[in-house]
């Protein structure tokens, strides 16, 4: 049988950390990166007699994420109790909700691939549930012990939970990008996945097409998109090959090795442990009301997709461009201020400069658009000048880099300074005509020989004459004028 | 003094007939003298006790002081005091030095109490005798050979030998009432979420209540009053107005201050399985309820025989989740030497708990496993809302329930220590009040066999707690068990 014979089910769990300041069961600070320790307050570290209460922040997050993948938030859930012993769990047993999540469904559409080959999908979702995070364990550094920092213990975690709708590493992936996008364009989670606030698990598993599904393996704690890939192409290979020789999967747990670029199991269905989840006796169920629920979704930043639908109805964008520019809060941002500053009628234009030059530009610097030095006042300004005839769209990609270089503080500025401004003085242009046809006779006779191409050389020595300030379609004009004549 | 109740003691602190360090001292000797007959304090702290005190005087002097200034008291062991060694009765926690106090504490201590010190109780309150402590049994002052009751009965013990005039103590099935009843003083289980848990070492997260003894209903009281409120840091904590508890405390109004009084009496509590001397003692004070102009009338709890095995698999339930964090990792008993991991939790805790801890650890575990959970724990829970149904039905019919706090008075020590079942069973009246969440109380109610005490319980309904301290209160106005002390 080959590769094409088989079918790929992926289905992703993954866990965001919300950004909320203090922790998910007690009032110590979040924030990363503090000397171990110093962030587990009486709470954190299980001191005998403490107890949790539930930050209403975290809850309310989780609300947001409900109403943007259109889930049901549910008016009752319960958290419960996740029992293992392990040193980083302080308690011994960590708060998740297992039977009652908070949020129940939903979707999400993804787009996979590129031009025509592109298509959407929707996915699917279980659940998303609140919990929190253990502390960690540090294996290095101390002579044969392991060293226990709890300042993670208790950070809120929303676990995300999709159906198996994934049938390849790149619906996985896009997957996890649009959800990625999703969590920072509602402002849950900082989605820095170097600090680990943003990490996946791959529930992987082949059959035949149109089959019973096969025996899953989970791959764990993937926290990059590129290992999120590599991770699922070596695990389908593994499967698939292992099916072929006869070989049969068995349910495991399976950690990537990013340096071998394979996975390797951590603990099989054998080792799983019983949980023994109960409803936490020390905290009552969490109600959410109609109200809560409300007052929050008045609170919601317009969503990706509404946004995207009001770039094609109200800017007359094509779906392309309205996808792209919506692909982050960010630039979709960035985006609408360009066109305040530029006036409705370029949104194409600004769409052109934010998805072309800008795009290339911060790409080039490895940059974020936050950290862009044209501003979108900048860029529109910009845009509007090339729009009123004060610059051509060559002149103008000049200005971009002089703004960019901190050359001015305005596309006008630049103008001024640097001499830029279009001349549409038909005088002056129709002198520097004569000058180039008097210099270019063999191009002249080429032309009237019905060489097309001699034209276009011609415009071009009379644009250079002109420093690239003369009206481009004034040079046409004049050009076809005195060679016809 | 010894003897004085809370408004003598109060009257003589405010006009300075006492000093509350002479009073903290009288305490403090006096439980130097007797505590290591009785085995009642884990821990007495003379030097706290005497600096608070010393503040007491100077906040009585300023004319600043509250009910409970200057007045001695001691803590269950149970309670996290700050900079003062926590141990639950166990080894696992006998290096513990707690650094932040359980709401309970810090209440007392701003009102101006003085902890006397930390009393003992069977190993994270699982028991029912007292003899599951580290620190060895408790004896009963009414006769050394018995026990005191159980898990409280540290503080019971303290209170009836007036090594303190009030302490605290927690209940979670039966564990301030039953001890009350057994050492012939009063004690009372609030309403579960009137009394704040954070602090209190938990064992039964959903059964666990802190509690109130001391001689009479109106010493009880005044110390509830002191330890209730609304406490945020605990999500089980009931966010009610302040209330007095002792406002039904009042002098009787004739000689019939409980007419309108509806006694309802479990027919369930009174056929079979109760002693002689206890139902003799029972039935005398209900004779006496009826005096006072009370009326008694029989009620049916028909679930109450299943409270004893429901409470059985939820309490060890909640327990083996709660004590999971005793691992030897950042506190309390870790092994000496282990090969690895696995090896320092396992012996970590082997050694670190007692035999009953462990028994309810593994049962615990057991109805919780995957495949066990919906017919154990999942039917207890069932088990326990009809409990609570049978309490409502039976408060359509009356005021308040009473019955006997214990089928027998306290036995001796030893004899029920290898039969488990037999000592879960002494708690057959005082388990389904916690499961139900109610309020219960224990009052002194005469003597049985070899002079024992035998109590005499009172359960409420609901946020009940002021009139089931009131009725209390008229039984000994006219009636002075509560004045008895042991030899």
């Amino acid at each position: 049988m080959s590769r094409s014979d088989w079918e790929v089910v992926i289905g992703l769990e993954v866990h965001a950390q919300l950004n909320t300041a203090s922790k998910i069961f007690s009032g110590a600070s979040t924030a990363f990166g503090a000397e171990p320790n110093v962030q587990a307050c009486a709470v954190d570290i299980a001191l005998p007699g403490v107890l949790p209460v539930l930050n209403r922040g975290a809850v309310e997050r989780a609300i947001r994420f409900g109403l943007a993948i259109g889930a049901h938030v549910a008016s009752k859930s319960v958290f419960a109790r996740k029992n293992y012993f392990y040193p980083d769990l302080p308690k011994g047993y960590q708060i998740s909700q297992f039977e009652l999540p908070v949020v129940q469904g939903g979707e999400i559409t993804i787009r996979i691939g590129e031009g025509d080959k592109a298509y959407e999908k929707t996915v699917q979702l279980t659940r998303a549930h609140l919990e929190e995070d253990a502390g960690k364990s540090l294996h290095e550094d101390f002579h044969g012990m392991s060293g226990i920092d709890l300042n993670r213990a208790g950070t809120p975690l929303l676990e995300i939970v999709s159906e198996p709708d994934m049938r390849s590493s790149a619906e996985a992936v896009a997957y996890a990008r649009a959800l990625h996008a999703l969590v920072r364009w509602i402002d849950i989670c900082d989605g820095n996945m170097q600090e680990g606030s943003f990490r996946c698990d791959a529930n992987v598993s082949v059959r035949r097409p149109g089959g019973p599904l096969g025996t899953r393996r989970e791959i764990k704690n993937l926290n990059s998109f590129r290992f999120l890939q590599q991770a699922i192409d070596y695990e389908v290979q593994w499967q698939i090959g292992t099916i072929e020789d006869g070989g049969k999967i068995q349910q495991a747990t399976v950690l990537f090795d990013p340096d071998t670029g394979e996975t390797r199991m951590m603990r099989s269905k054998e080792d799983a442990h019983d949980y023994r989840y109960f409803p936490d006796p020390d905290l009552l169920p969490l109600v959410v009301s109609k109200e809560w629920i409300e007052e929050v979704r008045r609170g919601m930043p317009e969503l990706p997709e509404a946004m995207k639908g009001r770039f094609i109805n109200e800017y007359g964008l094509s779906a392309y461009d309205a996808t792209t520019l919506t692909a982050s809060k960010e630039v979709a941002n960035f985006f609408e201020d360009t066109v305040q500053s530029a006036g409705s009628a370029q949104a194409k234009p600004c769409a052109n400069w934010v998805m072309g030059d800008l795009a290339a530009r911060l790409n080039r610097e490895e940059k974020d658009i936050s950290a862009s030095a044209v501003s979108s006042v900048q860029l529109g300004g910009l845009v509007g000048r090339i729009a009123d005839g004060t610059i051509s769209n060559n002149i103008g990609k000049k200005v971009f880099e002089a703004l960019w270089n901190g050359e001015g503080t305005s596309a006008d500025a630049v103008i001024e300074s640097q001499g830029l401004r279009q001349t549409n003085d038909a005088g002056a242009i129709e002198a520097m005509i004569d000058e180039v046809l008097a210099a270019n006779q063999k191009s002249v006779e080429e032309f009237r020989a019905g060489k097309e191409k001699a034209f276009n050389a011609l415009v071009g020595q009379v644009m250079k004459a002109s420093k690239g300030k003369a009206n481009p379609a004034q040079v046409n004009e004049l050009l076809k004028r005195k060679l016809e004549g | 003094m010894i003897h004085a109740s809370l408004t003598e003691l109060r009257a003589a602190l405010d006009a300075k007939r006492i000093s509350s360090v002479e009073l903290a001292t009288l305490f403090l000797d006096r439980i130097e003298q007797q505590n290591p007959a009785l085995n009642a304090f884990i821990t007495v702290n003379r030097d706290g006790a005497l600096a608070a005190a010393r503040a007491a005087d100077a906040r009585i002097a300023a004319g600043n002081a509250g009910p409970l200034t200057g007045i001695p008291l001691a803590h269950k062991d149970v309670f996290c005091t700050e900079g003062v060694l926590t141990t639950c009765g166990s080894k696992m926690l006998s290096n513990f030095v707690s650094p932040y106090d359980a709401h309970v504490v810090a209440l007392l201590k701003a009102a101006g109490a003085v902890n006397l010190g930390k009393t003992n109780m069977d190993e994270f309150a699982m028991g029912s005798s007292n003899e599951n402590s580290h620190y060895g049994p408790v004896k009963n002052p009414w006769d050394a050979t018995r026990i005191p009751g159980g898990s409280s009965g540290g503080s019971a013990a303290a209170v009836a030998a007036r090594l303190a005039p009030i302490a605290t103590g927690t209940d979670t099935g039966g564990s301030v009432r039953q001890p009350a009843g057994h050492t012939g003083i009063t004690g009372i289980k609030p309403t579960y979420g009137v009394v704040s848990r954070y602090g209190m070492i938990a064992y039964a997260s959903s059964l666990d209540q802190g509690g109130a003894f001391g001689a009479s209903a109106a010493d009880c009281a005044q110390l509830l009053t002191a330890m209730a409120g609304f406490d945020a840091r605990d999500s089980t904590s009931l966010e009610r107005p302040a209330e007095d508890y002792a406002r039904e405390i009042a002098a009787p109004a004739n000689d019939k201050p409980l007419a309108g009084l509806r006694i309802g009496l479990p027919r369930e509590f009174f056929a079979e399985g109760m002693a002689e001397d206890v139902r003799t003692a029972v039935d005398a004070a209900l004779d006496e309820y009826r005096k006072l102009g009370a009326t008694t009338v029989e009620v049916s709890l028909p679930n109450a025989k299943l409270a004893i095995p429901a409470y059985y698999v939820i309490a060890p339930a909640e327990a083996s989740s709660n004590l999971s964090r005793f691992d030897g990792v950042r506190y309390g008993h870790r092994a000496a030497e282990y090969r690895d991991l696995a090896e320092m939790y396992a012996k970590s805790r082997a050694e670190g708990f007692g035999a009953e801890v462990k028994r309810r650890i593994l049962v615990g575990t057991y109805v919780l496993s995957h495949g066990y959970y919906d017919a154990y724990y999942l039917q207890a829970q069932k088990l326990r809302r009809l409990i609570a149904q049978d309490f409502q039905a039976a408060f359509a019919q009356c005021d308040v329930i009473a019955g006997p706090t214990s089928p027998t008075t306290a036995w001796a020590i030893g004899e029920k220590a290898d039969d488990p079942v037999q000592m879960y069973l002494s708690d057959i009246y005082t388990i389904a009040v916690n499961l139900a969440g109610l309020p219960g109380l224990s009052h002194p109610c005469g003597f049985g066999g070899g002079n024992l005490p035998v109590g005499l319980q009172l359960i409420g309904d609901y946020f009940s707690e002021a009139r089931l301290l009131g009725t209390a209160h008229q039984y000994q106005q006219a009636t002075d068990w509560h004045l008895r002390r042991p030899a």
